[in-house]
């Protein structure tokens, strides 16, 4: 191919990619804006509505407007409980704040007797909402404890993190940078 | 969606995993695309793990910099396994800097050896797709094609598929081109211009697109803007190792 065509060809092929951008535009609903509620990244967090340890009942849809960390743990798991304390550190520190702890006990695969024990023991005061029939659990698609959603003031998931233990340092660092996108 | 591989009471995150297996063949690759060339392998190992090193100490050094207040309640956080915790463009900066040093003193060649990781690169961007099928990360838009996944609650566009198939027929464009005489750095600018062009295509069928100007994908901008880049630096090299070129000569006086 002569140098001049060659040239002509590569032009044509960068005015296809521009043309490519503007035919293949997002058409309304086909890129998420965190529309729907799916448990990843991006996407707004299903909403749940559990009793809690003391016997309140929780909405997740309720806590709109303040940040939330989600967090799926069970008793018999060692990381779950290895970051607890740092959640507990951090929920103390910035709860005024407007920062809330929803410390989901898959109870299906647990015992609410051990759960509570486990609390107790460790000085934990954070709301412990009890996943009795383990449909949150699989909602939220939890593959391996422990498994935190961190959600942002409008709803949507800005981040999972699975497996454990969470540092306090970037539990931190998250929670603060959430928080800062409160008005 | 294979988030994470659990064996007894080990959860293994399957896209980490995927990663390190595409960095390991894509080492090896590298490695027999050395021997072919008659590069030494040792220092292109060498550079790699040097510029991992210090890039992953950089970005926690940089994180803990700009965060400082974090680590003085909990300095154990510094050695922490989170990713989180690391700031990428200063691990871009110190593995940058770590890599030319390298060079400098072990006297390697830029160009030939961007070409020599090309290989690499390409099987590691297979790697990254897979990642991404098993994470759901990176997913389609909604279709109503016979091929679509359901994914986080309605049928989508397999985007992490076209995303390995395209690196896939990126890697055999790249390892047939390795075999040509090409000029020091023509093989990795293909590789550039044909990964950024990939992605302007493919990045229709996304879902999770950032747009600007209300309807742009700024992803598409971008690997408009690589392609172009990467086309021009192209003709250029080529142009310069064209041996019909015509020098002009220098006047005196």
């Amino acid at each position: 191919m002569q140098p001049i065509p060659r040239r002509i060809f590569l032009f044509g092929l960068l005015f296809l990619g521009l043309a490519w951008i503007f035919i293949s535009r997002p058409t309304p609903g086909s890129v998420t804006n965190g529309l729907i509620p799916a448990p990843a990244t991006g996407f707004l967090a299903p909403d749940f509505e559990l009793e809690t340890l003391d016997g309140q009942v929780v909405k997740l849809s309720d806590l709109r407007g303040r940040v939330v960390l989600v967090n799926f743990w069970a008793s018999w798991c060692p990381p779950c409980k290895a970051e607890m304390p740092a959640i507990q550190l951090v929920y103390d520190d910035y709860r005024a704040r407007g920062f809330v702890v929803l410390a989901v006990n898959a109870t299906n695969q647990d015992s609410r007797e051990k759960a509570q024990a486990f609390l107790a023991e460790n000085h934990l005061s954070f709301p412990v909402p009890l996943d009795v029939l383990g449909e949150t659990t699989l909602r939220y698609k939890v593959s391996s404890f422990p498994t935190s959603f961190l959600i942002a003031p409008d709803g949507i998931i800005r981040e999972v993190v699975v497996g454990g233990p969470m540092a306090e340092a970037a539990l931190r660092a998250r929670v603060e940078k959430l928080l800062e996108e409160l008005p | 969606m294979f988030p994470t591989l659990q064996i007894g009471p080990l959860a293994l995150q399957t896209p980490g995993l995927l990663l390190l297996i595409g960095v390991y063949l894509g080492l090896s690759l590298t490695e027999r695309y050395a021997l072919r060339c008659k590069m030494k392998a040792d220092p292109l190992y060498g550079l790699f793990f040097l510029v991992a090193a210090f890039g992953l100490i950089g970005a926690r050094l940089s994180f803990a910099v700009q965060n400082i207040a974090l680590f003085r309640s909990t300095p154990l956080a510094f050695i922490s396994l989170d990713p989180y915790l690391l700031d990428p463009w200063g691990g871009f900066a110190a593995g940058l800097l770590a890599g030319w040093v390298y060079g400098k003193r072990k006297k390697i060649a830029f160009l030939p050896t961007l070409d020599a990781y090309t290989p690499a690169l390409a099987v590691f961007a297979i790697a990254l797709g897979l990642a991404h099928l098993a994470s759901g990360h990176a997913f389609g838009a909604p279709t109503s094609l016979p091929w679509g996944m359901e994914l986080w609650g309605v049928r989508r566009h397999p985007s992490q598929v076209y995303e390995t198939i395209a690196a896939s027929a990126t890697l055999f464009i790249v390892w047939r081109q390795s075999r040509k005489n090409l000029p020091a750095g023509a093989l990795f600018l293909q590789f550039v211009a044909f990964s950024a062009g990939g992605r302007l295509f493919l990045e229709a069928f996304r879902g999770d697109s950032v747009l600007v100007f209300g309807t742009v994908r700024m992803a598409q901008g971008i690997a408009w803007l690589i392609m172009a880049c990467a086309m021009i630096l192209l003709e250029i090299i080529k142009e310069r190792s064209d041996p019909n070129r015509i020098v002009p000569k220098q006047m005196n006086g």
